[in-house]
């Protein structure tokens, strides 16, 4: 049975992230064993539990500032060991989606959200990732200059990143599966 | 045998180790490795994480590739494997394998077989045909094994070794001759996609998963997804910066470790390009 609350807008939210993730969050008997095992929940003083629980209790948009629904490393252990089934992996990925179509992923948060298109336009343009492109990309949009370029001159040396963009494979169609994705 | 090999993105960059000890490997115990022509990436976590017809569209472009080769497809990346595997998995919703059908231009049915390069190893070659190859022994080496989460998460996805407790690298291990530990972060998450976004988390998750290895003892940790590898290697010299411990234990592809067993120069296994020197591991193995 579905908890449906009789707010029009936190209706929305929790039927969303259902819609979007095919989880039916009703199964969820708070036990939290997603939460013992969440890698991320001790950091960012949230949890997936609790993130199902304000669902639940009827929570609004204003949950989507959450910090765990960005900092969530998809690591799929509160998939894997729920009791009841409910993989809230992919309620995380529902959530950054819809915080994503409602231009809700704010300044800290928003730097995985700034990756996530850095890396795909680069899949777009060449078919597979190409690292450097994207960590400049990523990089001029977050202002993190500076972060991480002590390794840049041995990581060269050692092959370990290359400096031209990937050769080989079927752009045309990586480019199609782009295009009739953004049309949706 | 035969198989088609999907290298992955990372092959191409930070990860050439492990495309270079996989062929390396392969070659040496038989295994015919053809990479399909025009393959593309799977999305990694940024498809999944942005839109589901995406990751899995992008993840069936390639599975499709391999239908029409009529092989089984193995990888040595787990984050691939997961996102394959996944899609497969996925596709078996017929609304979504429609929606796919639309982006690729063709249908695919979920059908290509996806493995795991150990696994090929293991249950393939086995351990007898490995043990006959190997030319030095591991003499002892203690070995954390770290699996990490996409090897074996989701577990009703993925169905690869126990979720909780994974011991296929062990059983490699202890063939060539070195010491399986048994240590309790076999499975905890290193941070992986977030390295560049929130290094703050994936410094102090890999610190926890390298200490308790050295904790353990161990001499190296052996690892099959690049983004473990980068994190837990690399991410030692931050920890260090930062006023941690220098732990300095090296971070070795699983199939480089079993590419010195089999005799295997350590050029062409890639070792010149971890992060934290592997120079103690090689030696051990290389003077035994
Ligand atoms: S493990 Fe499952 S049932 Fe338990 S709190 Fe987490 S989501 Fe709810
Ligand atoms: S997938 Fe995300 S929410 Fe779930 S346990 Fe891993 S980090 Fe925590």
């Amino acid at each position: 049975m579905l908890i449906i609350s009789k707010d029009k807008e936190t209706q929305a939210l929790i039927d969303r992230v259902q819609e979007i993730s095919g989880v039916d969050l009703s199964a969820c008997y708070q036990c939290k064993k997603c939460t013992s095992g969440c890698p991320v929940s001790q950091v960012v003083q949230s949890s997936p539990a609790e993130i199902i629980r304000q669902l639940h209790l009827q929570a609004g948009d204003e949950l989507l500032d959450s910090e765990i629904i960005w900092a969530c490393a998809s690591c799929e252990t509160c998939t894997t060991r729920c009791p009841m089934g409910i993989d809230g992996a992919a309620v995380m990925d529902a959530l950054r989606q819809i915080s994503m179509q409602k231009n809700r992923a704010g300044q800290a948060q928003g730097k995985v959200a700034l990756f996530n298109k850095a890396f795909l336009k680069t899949v777009e343009l060449f078919g597979r990732s190409y690292e450097i492109g994207m960590i400049a990309a990523y990089k001029l949009g977050s202002g993190k200059l500076m972060s991480d370029t002590d390794k840049f001159p041995t990581m060269l040396k050692k092959g370990k990143l290359a400096i031209l963009p990937p050769r080989g494979a079927d752009k045309a169609t990586v480019k199609r599966i782009f295009k009739k994705t953004k049309q949706k | 045998m035969k198989l088609a090999y999907f290298p992955g993105c990372s092959a191409e960059s930070t990860a050439r180790d492990m495309h270079m000890s996989s062929l390396a490997v392969a070659q040496a115990l038989g295994i015919e490795l053809i990479e399909p022509e025009g393959w593309s990436c799977c999305g990694a976590t940024a498809g999944h994480q942005t839109d589901r017809v995406l990751a899995t569209a992008l993840s069936a472009a390639s599975l499709a590739k391999v239908a029409d080769m009529g092989l089984d497809m193995v990888l040595n990346c787990a984050a691939c494997f997961g996102r394959m595997k996944t899609a497969n998995h996925d596709l078996q919703d017929m609304g979504l394998r429609k929606q796919v059908a639309d982006a690729i231009g063709r249908d695919y049915d979920g059908s290509v077989i996806v493995r795991h390069l150990i696994d090929v190893l293991l249950h393939d070659i086995g351990l007898d045909r490995i043990k006959a190859a190997t030319k030095k022994s591991l003499s002892g080496l203690k070995v954390a094994s770290y699996y990490g989460c996409l090897l074996v998460r989701p577990a009703d996805v993925m169905q690869f070794d126990d979720p909780e407790n994974p011991t296929c690298m062990d059983t490699l291990v202890e063939a060539l001759g070195g010491e399986a530990l048994d240590w309790p972060h076999k499975v905890e998450c290193c941070g992986g996609g977030l390295s560049l976004t929130r290094t703050d988390l994936v410094v102090s998750l890999s610190d926890k998963i390298v200490t308790m290895a050295s904790e353990a003892g161990a001499d190296c940790i052996v690892v099959a997804c690049p983004m473990c590898q980068v994190n837990l290697d690399m991410r030692q010299i931050d920890i260090k910066k930062q006023g941690g411990q220098d732990h300095n234990l090296p971070i070795l592809y699983i199939t480089q470790l079993l590419g010195l067993a089999l005799g295997i120069g350590p050029d062409q296994l890639g070792l010149s390009k971890l992060m934290i020197a592997p120079d103690p591991v090689v030696n051990r193995v290389t003077s035994a």
